[in-house]
């Protein structure tokens, strides 16, 4: 049995660390729902009577164009996510489930990309971006997206298929599945607390990423809400109310994902299988 | 149901060949056994059956029709793994009714079949459970009833009772027998247990290295051994071999020294060295001195029969079926009586002679 103390000392490690990682989201929300003044004066206090306002949250929802920039953010991040499931799954599937020739090379070609990060071939991306007239389009970001995160997606899917029992496949094939057949009905159904994983690494840095939105989609229409909110910040003055106010309800969305992600994670779903 | 008939069959994995010139006749409606040691090809032979492996050479044939280049669902075959392999995410009904409903037969007919395996399998209270929530013998019926509702020419059981308890795989083997009576299926079956082998086979198969070493009736089989390889592995305990040399007619002694009357083919010559191999229970002890000298190790009782382990004179050691008490102690010389109707005589390849 651990010991009484060593239970507190770790408990309290990770509240400690929770309090670090909560703390600038508090801040935010916190600030958000306070008059300009009390955020300048007094940011750690809470909003107490005096000081409580929601004139941030109104100067966002009255601004037609958030609105759009939310649903931008919702279709990238959902798209991006089908894509990096749909094709890093059949990747997964095809490099462990077939033996060819250039199997392992191909698995290693593919995962190259965990390492080199998308960015520095932004250049590169802009002018085929450009080249292609998909400047200011929602796809040209779901691409960019979709390539950058699926590396990882198929190194992590391709290890779950393999944990997936080779009998299952066969009996699927003696019970006359074609290879499509068993992809959809037994090998996506049986990888998707694998997929859960995935989107959820996937879901948060394309939510929050800054770079792309503003070299492929900065107008027209097309901003992200991380680069729509960017519209309050002046070069004289800041909106700060608006600024905290639309970052607040930035994370509802995410949070909603999150939540009905992690419901999928839970595991013990293909035991049972085997015995 | 249909016969299947396997010509020439080779099947190598890179340059290992683990099939070699496989030739089996399946009668229609037959049940088929097929042992072996561990790693000897008894489940890649069914797979290639199966048409999950491709295979390197030779023919193999269902109902007269050669299916080398079709795909299993189109062979009419109906796999049971070792592992069940059911569909996790399916409940018990879903899983039995799966391949019928890929290959578009109407609902109604997938649901009367269904139900029907259900019925013979005992499986109706159970439809609506996923195979996590049922025991080992439950899942290996569900297993067995995604066969059936197939309706297939030939049914492939690749080891399918390995997984259950003693008890449970005596209730049911006893199903499966009765399963092909009623169904009048042709089925191969892969086995480690020799008791599976001997009651639920009509022609037992004994492989080894990737060949076929005697192929036929279980009793056959257990009198008739065709060489060494098949008398060892057939019958348990496994039958006792002696090297002897031929001294005259009808006469030998073993390389220790002891001399042997024992019926010796014709074409027999003074000189010849021979394999001699006798059963447990075709074997009795006596006083010392007559027929082979061994010294008693020690005696597992096993209620009315029990067997004696000796340590022969000249090496190796023999298991002899005892009745009764032993009188000999631990340690003392015993002789050992063969029953010279019921020997067994290879010859130097270790093919049995014949007699
Ligand atoms: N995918 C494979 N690649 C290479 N060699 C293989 C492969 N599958 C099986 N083998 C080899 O083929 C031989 C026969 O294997 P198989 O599975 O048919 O044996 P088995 O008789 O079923 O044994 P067991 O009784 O242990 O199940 C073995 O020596 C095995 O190492
Ligand atoms: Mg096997």
């Amino acid at each position: 049995m651990r010991s009484r103390f060593s239970t507190i000392a770790i408990h309290a490690v990770l509240l400690g660390y929770t309090a670090l990682a909560l703390f600038p989201i508090i801040l935010v929300v916190m600030n958000s729902m306070k008059m300009k003044r009390a955020i300048f004066l007094s940011p750690l206090t809470p909003p107490g009577p005096a000081s409580f306002d929601l004139i941030g949250y109104h100067r966002v929802f009255s601004d037609g164009a958030i609105g759009t920039y939310y649903m931008n953010s919702i279709i990238v991040t959902l798209g991006t996510i089908f894509f990096t499931l749909l094709f890093g799954a059949m990747a997964g599937f095809a490099l462990s489930e077939y033996k060819f020739r250039f199997n392992k090379l191909l698995g290693l070609y593919l995962s190259i990309g965990i390492m080199v990060p998308i960015r520095l071939g932004s250049v590169a991306i802009i002018s085929l971006v450009s080249g292609m007239n998909m400047i200011n389009t929602l796809s040209a970001l779901i691409c960019v997206y979709v390539a950058q995160n699926l590396p990882l997606a198929v190194f992590i899917l391709s290890e779950f298929v393999h944990q997936i029992p080779k009998d299952l496949r066969e009996a699927a094939r003696c019970d006359g599945l074609s290879e499509y057949n068993i992809f959809f009905h037994i090998i996506l159904p049986l990888l998707r607390p694998a997929m859960a994983t995935v989107a959820v690494f996937t879901m948060i840095p394309v939510w929050n990423d800054l770079w792309f939105p503003l070299l492929l989609a900065p107008s027209g229409g097309k901003q992200t809400i991380t680069l729509g909110v960017q519209q309050f910040l002046g070069q004289y003055v800041t909106d700060w109310n608006a600024v905290l106010a639309a970052l607040s309800t930035a994370i509802i969305p995410v949070l909603i994902f999150y939540v009905l992600f992690s419901r999928q994670l839970i595991r013990g779903l293909t035991s049972g299988a085997v015995k | 149901m249909a016969q299947v008939s396997i010509t020439s069959l080779q099947k190598s994995y890179g340059s290992v060949d683990v099939l070699k010139d496989i030739n089996l006749e399946v009668e229609d409606g037959s049940f088929v056994v097929l042992v072996g040691p561990s790693g000897c090809g008894k489940s890649t032979l069914l797979r290639s059956i199966a048409g999950l492996e491709a295979v390197n050479g030779g023919a193999i044939s269902i109902g007269g029709k050669r299916v080398n280049d079709l795909a299993p669902a189109k062979r009419e075959i109906a796999m049971v793994f070792q592992s069940y392999a059911l569909y996790p995410h399916m409940d018990v009904e879903k899983n039995m009714g799966f391949g019928l409903r890929f290959a578009g037969t109407p609902k109604q007919e997938v649901a009367a079949r269904v139900a029907e395996a259900a019925r013979i399998l005992q499986l109706e209270a159970l439809l609506k459970r996923r195979p996590r929530e049922l025991s080992g013998g439950q899942r290996q019926r569900v297993a067995i009833g995604r066969a059936i509702v197939r309706k297939p020419q030939v049914f492939l059981f690749d080891e399918p009772l390995s997984n259950l308890d003693a008890a449970l795989r005596v209730n049911t083997r006893v199903e499966i027998a009765k399963l092909h009576k009623l169904l009048g299926a042709t089925i191969i079956y892969v086995t480690h247990d020799q008791v599976e082998a001997m009651t639920l086979a009509d022609k037992i198969v004994v492989m080894n290295q990737g060949r076929i070493e005697q192929a036929g009736k279980p009793l056959d089989l257990y009198y008739r051994p065709a060489n060494t390889f098949v008398a060892n592995f057939i019958g348990s305990p496994a039958m006792n071999m002696v090297e002897i040399e031929v001294t005259g007619k009808n006469k030998a002694r073993t390389l220790a020294g002891g001399e042997l009357g024992v019926p010796l083919p014709a074409r027999a010559k003074a000189g010849d060295r021979l394999t001699l191999g006798a059963r447990p229970e075709h074997l009795t002890l006596g006083a010392p001195g007559k027929g082979l000298t061994g010294q008693l190790d020690l005696v597992e009782r096993l209620g009315e029969v029990g067997y004696a382990h000796l340590d022969m004179a000249g090496g190796g050691r023999f298991i002899v079926e005892v009745r009764g008490d032993v009188k000999a102690k631990r340690g003392d010389k015993v002789g050992v009586v063969p029953d010279p109707a019921k020997l067994h005589l290879f010859d130097a390849n270790g093919k049995a002679c014949a007699s």
